[in-house]
């Protein structure tokens, strides 16, 4: 089924599109990520102009991650303290990431940029992810507790001041430490085209020490808010945001996340966050690859520019 | 004096042109205007019409037909990727200041055959004779590479064409072309240029205009992201919103 997208300016099968969005909406639900990490790449391989993919892709993600946020908040798993302050660091972060955005389209290596940040952050986060999973899974299978982890938050995070309680995260900390946390994932909003919970996740986990279940729930509590001012700064900036795009990645990907949410409760932790590491290092190294191969096209045209 | 010396030479000239009385062209398309609507998947422009010759006859060789079809050009900037430090990366980039969004042409013969290369290049005859106005401080030779790249590009994607034997005379009179446009063809004002062309000489031309433009749906996305652009991310948000707590309910409703 064939369809003309308004703003993208091109045609898609739109089956495809709605299956993409199916997968990475299971993923979503699964791991509490937006999924966009892997959105926009897909998207920018099937043709889509980069731009429109990292605008649509935002949007989509709203979408997704509603349907995941609203699961995990019936379970009283979302604590919105935590989320109103990395909501309120994201939307600083989405407005500097739009003025690095423009800056690098105009020296016309935004893509290149896109690319290394992804191998960097993907290739750390994935590795501690694996090295934590593959520990606790080596501890269960021996027969003894996991290890415990010895600090609750890093040094520097608990050295910050004007401490808070965050009930629901079991913390007492700076609140500075999760907006400063929200601002980098914001920024990556805008010029990835990502929810940033993959980024997320992990450092609620080991950067502020958080309660495991509150993590995800909180994760996309504020990927939802983020998201939606990342929507709003391409719609008005770049007028890059196809709304029919959009819509197609969120059919199949909002029935997906449901899916992916009751999956998640069914698999043991451990083997989840293993299953996480595994494919973030996977995306990782594709793109790694993709950056040191020859390209087959040595010449990149970039319109109206 | 000066007045009448025009009048002068169109009295002298007279004789001439109506002895060699003017070769003419008529030209229509199969559409003024072609639609991109949502189950847009591309189009073909019939491109048809007649050689008027003087007292209706004509000659024993054939001429050649050269159509040209444009879209509206814009500015393009071509980067090459090198290797720099292990990954490559967009290195050195010439910018192209007018390059048509679709180009296409189809003759009744090879291009180089119609005519020589000087008349070829001013009337804009076939991709290589295209002047895409580089702007570069880099020598003659890296913008030619370049140009070769961008040209390659909007090749592979179907924007530029070129078609020999593409044109159907029938009988030295009629002819007709058929020009493929790619689901990506931007919109905007194009022309369809016919060119008659006799023993290297371009003897008659004619322009027809048709516009590309979205249309229904697809054109009031369009025109409500470029003018309501509040309005319209606000709506992508609440459409999203709206699907995430609609899927959250038919789901949990099972």
């Amino acid at each position: 089924m064939d369809l003309y997208l308004p703003i993208a300016e091109m045609s898609v099968n739109a089956l495809v599109i709605i299956l993409l969005g199916a997968g990475v909406g299971f993923l979503s639900g699964m791991f509490g990520v937006g999924g966009g990490f892997l959105t926009t790449p897909l998207l920018i391989f099937y043709g889509i102009p980069p731009a429109v993919a990292v605008a649509s892709s935002a949007t989509q993600i709203t979408g997704s991650s509603v349907s995941g946020a609203l699961a995990y908040w019936e379970r009283g798993q979302v604590d919105v303290k935590m989320g109103g302050v990395l909501v309120a660091g994201g939307v600083i972060g989405a407005g500097l990431g739009q003025v690095v955005f423009r800056l690098l389209q105009a020296v016309g290596q935004i893509d290149i940029v896109i690319s290394l940040i992804y191998v960097l952050f993907l290739t750390a986060i994935g590795g501690l992810m694996l090295r934590d999973a593959v520990t606790a899974l080596l501890a269960a299978r021996a027969g003894q507790d996991p290890p415990a982890r010895g600090r609750r938050h890093l040094s520097w995070v608990a050295a910050l001041p004007w401490r808070m309680r965050f009930q629901r995260s079991g913390l007492y900390i700076s609140p500075l430490a999760p907006l400063l946390l929200g601002a980098l994932v914001g920024m990556l909003t805008v010029i990835m085209g990502i929810g940033g919970g993959f980024i997320m996740v992990p450092a609620m986990v080991y950067v502020l020490g958080m309660r495991a279940q509150a993590v995800v729930g909180t994760s996309l509590f504020q990927i939802i808010f983020v998201t939606a001012a990342t929507t709003l700064l391409h719609a008005t900036a770049s007028k890059t945001v196809d709304i029919v795009l959009a819509l197609l990645l969120l059919v199949g990907g909002v029935a997906g996340a449901q899916f992916g949410v009751r999956a998640a409760q069914k698999m043991p932790p451990d083997r989840l966050r293993l299953a996480l590491a595994l494919l973030v290092l996977a995306v990782a190294a594709r793109l790694a690859f993709g950056l040191t191969l020859r390209p087959a096209e040595p010449f990149a045209l970039f319109e109206g520019a | 004096m000066r007045r009448i010396l025009p009048l002068l030479q169109w009295l002298l000239l007279w004789p001439l042109l109506a002895g060699a009385a003017p070769i003419g062209l008529i030209t229509q398309l199969s559409q003024a205007r072609i639609d991109i609507n949502t189950t847009f998947r591309g189009a073909e422009l019939l491109v048809f019409g007649a050689i008027q010759y003087p007292r209706g006859q004509a000659p024993d060789d054939p001429p050649d037909i050269a159509v040209v079809v444009r879209g509206p050009a814009a500015p393009v900037t071509v980067r090459r990727k090198e290797r720099i430090a292990g990954i490559w990366v967009n290195a050195q980039a010439v910018r192209f200041e007018s390059v048509p969004g679709f180009y296409a042409v189809a003759a009744t013969r090879p291009i180089a055959e119609l005519a020589d290369e000087r008349t070829t290049a001013i009337y804009e005859i076939g991709i290589r004779n295209l002047q895409l106005s580089p702007v570069s401080a880099a020598g003659d030779a890296t913008t030619r590479t370049f140009e070769a790249g961008l040209v390659a590009a909007r090749e592979r994607a179907g924007l530029f064409a070129e078609r020999p034997g593409g044109v159907e005379l029938t009988r030295d009179v009629l002819y007709a072309a058929r020009i493929a446009l790619p689901a990506a063809v931007p919109v905007g004002e194009y022309a369809a240029e016919i060119h008659l062309i006799r023993k290297g000489r371009v003897l008659a031309s004619t322009s027809a205009p048709f516009v590309i433009d979205k249309s229904g749906f697809e054109r009031w996305v369009y025109v409500n992201a470029q003018e309501h652009s509040l309005a319209y991310g606000l709506s992508a948000v609440a459409a999203a919103l709206m699907a995430g707590v609609l899927a959250a309910a038919v789901t949990r409703r099972r």
